[in-house]
């Protein structure tokens, strides 16, 4: 059985179309991620889905339930944490969580199991006011309070953002973690290297999916041979490259640039003559495998640059 | 082999254990450091390290326990409204008036940091042209899309010219494409002589910084070029060794 399952959705604010005609399946115990800008459409979708907007055309279904018709069924199994904290400044970590817990008729005690891993990172803070917590113990206690009445299906929004690398890699340590337990995930990044975490994903931009699959397939599907290339000058190369009729695309990648020819003709000898040729020295072309970051800027047709 | 990264000979930014503390808590704990003309410097480490409370005492905002930094030549304890002149400053959080137009935006900040009033309206032209945006004069600021915002927003942040610009994770939630774009107005801005002093989690991007600082609890446990802290800790990306120096840290999150 599919965990979520959405079909054909749009939804409009006003004149911008938020969503256009976006459809996925989430299977049970997956990690689904759905990876774009801002502005893309990624909060809009989950709210869909968490049944907290209620989509212009299309249907989507969670646990079996209709997101519109049933959607008090679907409260009670889906545990959701949005991008911005919204849990109760005033009241304690410990507060915080019971509350929660009281909403949907649960105790701390008989789900502990599910959260204490995260929770007992955040333990020496319990009589804290949730307020006063630094950035990731408070990511951490919504991830609790989102997890307390053990729902099959978890919404994460944005969980990582402005979040370390360091951090970052904890924080999806303990979504691995909530996945041996079968719960299904949809989470939400603008960090594209984050997708490789995911059991499958959503490239997202403008309200549209660019592609929906295993990261691998993605990756697999890239449609051209890809380059790093290196030289001593890697501004004037970048320029060098741009310049050079035969080259799809270029841009920098952290300390290389990543470099697609236009025709099968044109090879790696070829741009090493070009490069030499305009006065570059170590010049160093490498076959490489494109990233998901390559894929989505090939995908979003913003590769010229 | 490590080579010796040239820094340009004027200095922009000399701090000198400079040491920030919250009651019993060292936030920034003698930090010393020097930034020259039109360098690329890359300010990073995790959450919590220090990295916003040593930015705010370099801007003139916050004052410092003990220790001394100089910026753009004045002290920052006490010339620090002559600094805050000279210095330009975003945030991925606070860019732009979202109700005010483009133009109006421009004009409200080239006023407040005194450019010549003559020199306003024809240096906005200029600007929009040259980001491609002369369309979005009138457009309020709230109607743009991210990436667009946050490449007009570092373009008024240095419109004034000034010697020294701080970002602050500039480029957070934008698209990778923009991303690029935004790197490449980074670059020019370091041409022309102004010094980038910048923040982010995206370690592809410290990759393009000249030299990059890495703080652990509250002090700066590398500084270097990214080439050279690659080959010092045989590391293969500047992931690597943010991974391998901010595992170190002690400090457990207050």
């Amino acid at each position: 059985m599919t965990a979520v399952t959405a079909n054909h959705i749009c939804k409009r604010y006003g004149k911008i179309q938020a969503l256009s005609d976006v459809s996925l399946e989430i299977g049970e115990g997956d990690i689904f991620g759905l990876i774009g800008p801002d502005g893309a459409g990624k909060t809009t979708l989950i709210r869909i889905l968490a049944t907290l907007l209620v989509p212009d055309e299309g249907t989507a279904s969670v646990c079996g339930f209709d997101v519109v018709k049933d959607y008090a069924r679907i409260r009670n199994k889906v545990g959701y944490m949005p991008g911005r904290f919204s849990l109760y400044q005033d009241l304690t970590v410990e507060e915080n969580l019971t509350f929660f817990a009281s909403v949907f008729h649960a105790t701390v005690e008989e789900n502990y199991d599910l959260i204490k891993d995260i929770y007992q990172q955040i333990e020496p803070f319990r009589k804290r006011r949730a307020g006063a917590l630094s950035g990731g113990m408070k990511q951490k206690l919504a991830l609790c309070c989102a997890l307390i009445h053990e729902p099959s299906v978890l919404f994460l929004d944005e969980p990582t953002t402005g979040v370390d690398p360091v951090s970052r890699k904890e924080f999806w340590n303990m979504l691995k973690r909530l996945k041996l337990h079968g719960i299904s995930i949809l989470v939400s990044t603008p960090y594209m290297d984050e997708a490789s975490l995911c059991d499958r994903i959503a490239l997202i931009q403008n309200g549209k999916f660019l592609q929906t699959d295993t990261p691998q397939n993605i990756v697999k599907g890239f449609d051209s041979e890809l380059w790093s290339v290196k030289s001593d000058t890697m501004s004037k190369l970048l320029a060098d490259l741009r310049f050079n009729k035969n080259v799809r695309s270029s841009f920098a990648f952290g300390d290389a640039h990543h470099v697609a020819f236009k025709k099968d003709g044109y090879n790696n000898r070829d741009l090493s003559e070009y490069l030499e040729g305009l006065g570059h020295t170590n010049v160093y072309i490498q076959k490489i495998e494109p990233s998901v970051e390559d894929c989505f800027m090939r995908l979003s047709g913003n590769s010229i640059l | 082999m490590i080579s010796n990264v040239q820094i340009p000979e004027e200095r922009v930014i000399v701090a000198h254990d400079l040491t920030k503390k919250f009651g019993s808590f060292t936030a920034v704990d003698h930090i010393s450091f020097e930034v020259g003309k039109g360098e690329i410097f890359g300010f990073l480490g995790a959450n919590g390290a220090g990295k916003t409370t040593a930015m705010r005492m370099l801007c003139g905002l916050s004052k410092q326990t003990s220790g001394e930094a100089r910026v753009a030549g004045y002290d920052i304890a006490r010339e620090s409204e002559k600094i805050k002149r000279c210095i330009g400053y975003m945030s991925q959080k606070f860019a732009m008036y979202e109700d005010l137009k483009v133009w109006e935006n421009i004009r409200l900040y080239a006023g407040i940091y005194g450019v010549p009033e003559k020199e306003i309206a024809p240096r906005t032209d200029e600007l929009l042209q040259r980001l491609g945006f002369e369309a979005e004069k009138q457009t309020l600021v709230k109607s743009l899309p991210l990436g667009w915002k946050q490449k007009l927003a570092f373009s008024v942040a240095i419109f004034h010219e000034p010697k020294i610009v701080f970002l602050d994770e500039p480029t957070g939630g934008v698209d990778p494409a923009t991303r690029r774009q935004f790197w490449e107005l980074i670059y020019q801005a370091a041409d022309r002589g102004i010094t980038v002093f910048v923040t982010t989690h995206y370690m592809d991007e410290a990759e393009y910084c000249n030299r990059v600082s890495i703080m652990v609890d509250g002090s700066i446990q590398a500084l270097d070029s990214p080439g050279n802290l690659k080959r010092q800790m045989g590391a293969t990306s500047m992931d690597d060794v943010f991974h391998r120096l901010a595992r170190t840290a002690k400090r457990i999150e207050q």
